[in-house]
């Protein structure tokens, strides 16, 4: 309960939390709420908020706005959270070798990683989703590929720091192996930046995502805010509401994340506690 | 003689949710013109917040002073607005710290950092300024102050980085320096030195000067009066003499009866066995050199060191920081490896061992390591830290249960710290921990890193004491490193002088401490802080 007292005294992050605990509870009942399909015609197209039974209004082929953000929360959560897992399991292996045995696998993995940062990351994945053929899983790999560099870095200079300290010697001197002084004493030393930093990347994923889906690089068959902001571009004069809604969801939750993201920094590290 | 500070009431309120109220509490305190107060006290009594209270330098709102009043001959700092505090410090009241390399500026040359001083607070020409800057360099003791401008801190090493700092804080002439353990990061002969010239500055200029420090030593060496805090409040005030020779409160008796001794111990019987021989070890450092060119610079770390280790005994080796002391303990433990020589543990000469054929005999030297706060994984529960070893090895969970509570038993520690995590324990009882794991592989050689360096005092005492009963209980060979002769004269039978990678002079403590035959032991034993006052044995038999 310490970590919710030192998370709350950032009031921003509680706000985040509050708007993306609601942004999950509305993704988790869109089926509830909207059991059609998203991407079936439900009524008069162009309909304004408010009218001919639609909450935000309806699009060029009559297709539900509010249905269509219920639906695509599901999709940018999923996505966000799935591609910043991969990416966090790779960085951490490539960070954790590279950091502990130093020399020469160091120079290797840290210039592999460097090949990847080099190439602007949101053009790489659209190569990426291209040359794969646009679908969920080739979604979440694209947006892994680009993010994981980051996470290799940041891991391997604590593992860089921690190698030293007196008490992973310690573990040395009683005969520990390296997996088991890897996993079981420097990893949950370093988690905290980790979950951070984590933290902060599903909204960047969810921001590559709405990008791809808005140049027509989404998963066709599931329903998303950049897919919907991409539809609805061409009518922004005389249809404002199908690309403002969306929009809107996606600040809010990228925004939300963010928050939360630095709440989290806040409350786990200890460095910056006393800075307030 | 006028008074320049004068304390009085003065309390310094700490964050509510911490251990106390007041770091420091009802403090009344008084420095004269040319005199030097040592304010003694251990770890968290509240001794350098005076100093900072007294400078203004308080990490404000959340350490604040509460109450009371700090007179600066008759104005009161506490009530001072922030510019009149600037105007104040530096030219009216300086202070230097403890680690010199931080406190100075990385990217600047020290003549530029002396010349701020006095840009900052006066007017005068250039040539002006650096004249007086290479003066206080010469005052200060610096070889070649010319060239000593030029340099940057880096450049330097830590006593001259200190005389720079020094100087700095002497370059208007002040008529206060607080002094916040100037000498503890720095080597004894060093210290010696500093101490020296800080004692006469002091005198040429008239200064008061504040001396915070921790070591007994150093107040018999350099103290005028002595103000010995506890907690937070002051126990104890009085001349060098009246506080060293008649200590009055219970606690000022318990911190000078725990400094420990610099006449050695008696000798015991050496057993004629010896279970660890390390022979013509050598180990070098390399840095620099590389792709772009640059000199490459080698450090002979372990020159040729040759040292024996009976059973039951316990080696000192003693030298200053970089005299290849740790190098050798690391060595031994083989968490450096050594480029040539033997470590013959019996019969098996563990040097060549690659990692996998090391393990078996892991278990049978195990070491202790210098940072208490360190050495304990701060995400692990006590009673893990100790039991994995054994556990690795192949004992059951319970009998590994069984055996930690053993040694906690042991060690001084009541079971219930099985459960705890390490940030719930004080420094000393860290390091009993650190302890009891090196224990739990019931190993010959125990080999202790500075295990006490990091540790007050009176604490300090009590994890000697506890290291002598296990190495007699267990029949351990340990090997001690210290920088600290007293702590060296109190636990070694035989003392290894260490000095730039060479073992210079091996032998029984006290011979050794008596009739030295290396100049350099010589000078060793005399830069001891305080050794007039405390080699006799009137003050520590008293004590509880």
């Amino acid at each position: 309960m310490a970590f919710w007292k030192l998370f709350a005294r950032n009031r921003g992050a509680v706000i985040g939390l509050v708007i993306l605990v609601l942004i999950t509870v509305m993704a988790a009942t869109a089926g509830l709420f909207f059991p059609q399909d998203p991407f079936s015609l439900a009524g008069q197209p162009m309909s304004p908020p408010g009218e001919n039974g639609f909450l935000l209004g309806s699009d060029s082929l009559g297709r539900d706005v509010a249905a269509g953000i219920a639906h695509g929360a599901k999709t940018s959560l999923l996505i966000g959270l799935l591609a910043t897992l991969v990416a966090v399991f790779v960085g951490i292996v490539m960070g954790a070798l590279a950091g502990y045995y130093g020399g020469f696998i160091d120079n290797l993995l840290m210039r592999l990683t460097e090949m990847f940062q080099t190439i602007p990351s949101f053009i790489f994945a659209i190569l990426l989703v291209a040359i794969m053929k646009p679908s969920i899983e080739s979604i979440v790999i694209a947006i892994a590929v680009v993010s994981w560099p980051a996470v290799a870095r940041l891991v391997r200079g604590e593992f860089l720091s921690l190698r030293n300290r007196e008490f992973v010697q310690a573990c040395h001197t009683l005969g520990m192996s390296d997996l088991r002084i890897m996993l079981g004493e420097i990893l949950p030393n370093c988690l905290s930046p980790v979950i951070v930093i984590g933290s902060l990347m599903v909204a960047t994923a969810i921001l590559i995502e709405s990008g791809l889906a808005f140049l027509g690089l989404g998963d066709p068959n599931i329903m998303s805010w950049g897919f919907q902001i991409g539809a609805g571009r061409t009518l922004l004069r005389s249809a404002w509401w199908v690309c403002t809604f969306p929009g809107i969801a996606i600040l809010l939750t990228v925004l939300a994340i963010n928050l939360v993201g630095e709440g989290m920094n806040d409350a786990l590290n200890p460095r910056l506690r006393e800075r307030s | 003689m006028t008074r320049l500070l004068d304390i009085t009431d003065l309390h310094v309120a700490l964050p509510p949710e911490s251990q106390r109220p007041y770091a420091v509490e009802a403090m009344n305190l008084h420095l004269e013109e040319n005199e030097i107060l040592c304010v003694v006290g251990e770890s968290g009594s509240g001794k350098s917040l005076t100093a900072r209270a007294v400078m203004g330098l308080l990490p404000k709102p959340r350490v604040r002073i509460a109450q009371g009043s700090v007179l600066f001959q008759g104005e009161d700092l506490a009530q001072a607005s922030e510019e009149r505090l600037r105007a104040i410090r530096g030219s009216e009241i300086s202070m230097i710290f403890q680690e010199p390399m931080t406190a100075l500026n990385p990217v600047m040359t020290i003549g530029v950092q002396i010349d701020e001083v006095f840009r900052f607070h006066d007017r005068m020409p250039g040539k002006e300024r650096r004249r007086r800057a290479l003066k206080l360099l010469q005052d200060v003791q610096l070889p070649d102050p010319e060239q000593t401008l030029k340099a940057y801190p880096h450049e330097l090493s830590g006593g001259q980085r200190q005389r720079a700092m020094i100087a700095m804080a002497l370059a208007l002439d002040p008529k206060i320096l607080i002094a916040d353990e100037p000498t503890t990061a720095l080597d004894v002969t060093t210290q010696a030195q500093v101490l020296k010239l800080i004692k006469e500055m002091q005198a040429s200029h008239g200064t008061g000067v504040l001396f915070i420090t921790h070591d007994f030593g150093v107040v018999a060496d350099i103290a005028d009066r002595v103000c010995v805090m506890q907690n937070g409040l002051v126990v104890e005030t009085g001349t060098t003499d009246q506080v060293l020779r008649r200590p009055s409160h219970p606690y000022t008796k318990a911190l000078i009866g725990a400094v420990p001794d610099l006449v050695p111990r008696p000798a015991r019987a050496r057993s004629s066995e010896t279970v660890l021989r390390v022979r013509h070890l050598e180990k070098t450092y390399r840095s620099g050199g590389g792709l772009f060119g640059g000199k490459e610079r080698v450090v002979h770390a372990a020159n040729d060191v040759t040292i024996d280790l009976a059973r039951g005994e316990t080696l000192g080796i003693v030298g200053e920081s970089g005299s290849g002391k740790s190098t050798v303990a690391r060595c031994i433990v083989r968490l450096n490896d050594a480029e040539a020589g033997e470590i013959l543990l019996g019969d098996t000469d563990l040097r060549p061992l690659g990692r996998a054929a090391m393990r078996p005999h892991r278990a049978r030297i195990q070491m202790v390591f210098q940072d208490p706060f360190a050495s304990l994984n701060p995400r692990t529960r006590i009673g893990k830290i100790i039991a994995q070893g054994p556990m690795m090895y192949g004992a059951s969970a319970e009998a590994a249960r069984a055996r930690t509570l053993e040694l906690l038993d042991i060690v001084g520690l009541d079971a219930r710290a099985y459960d705890r995590f390490p940030h719930e324990f004080s420094g000393g009882q860290r390091q009993r921990i650190g302890i009891a794991r090196a224990l739990a592989l019931e190993p010959e050689i125990l080999v202790a890193d500075e295990p006490v360096s990091a540790l007050d005092v009176s604490i300090q005492a009590q994890i000697l004491k506890l290291l002598d009963e296990i190495r007699d209980r267990m029949n351990l060979s340990m090997i001690f490193i210290t920088h600290d002769l007293r702590v060296a004269a109190q636990v070694c039978d035989r003392i290894a002088v260490m000095q730039r990678g060479q073992v210079i002079e091996v032998g029984p403590t006290a011979e050794l401490f008596a009739n030295p035959t290396a100049s350099y032991t010589r000078e060793l034993l005399s830069a001891v802080p305080g050794k007039d006052w405390f080699s006799e044995p009137a003050i520590s038999s008293e004590t509880p």
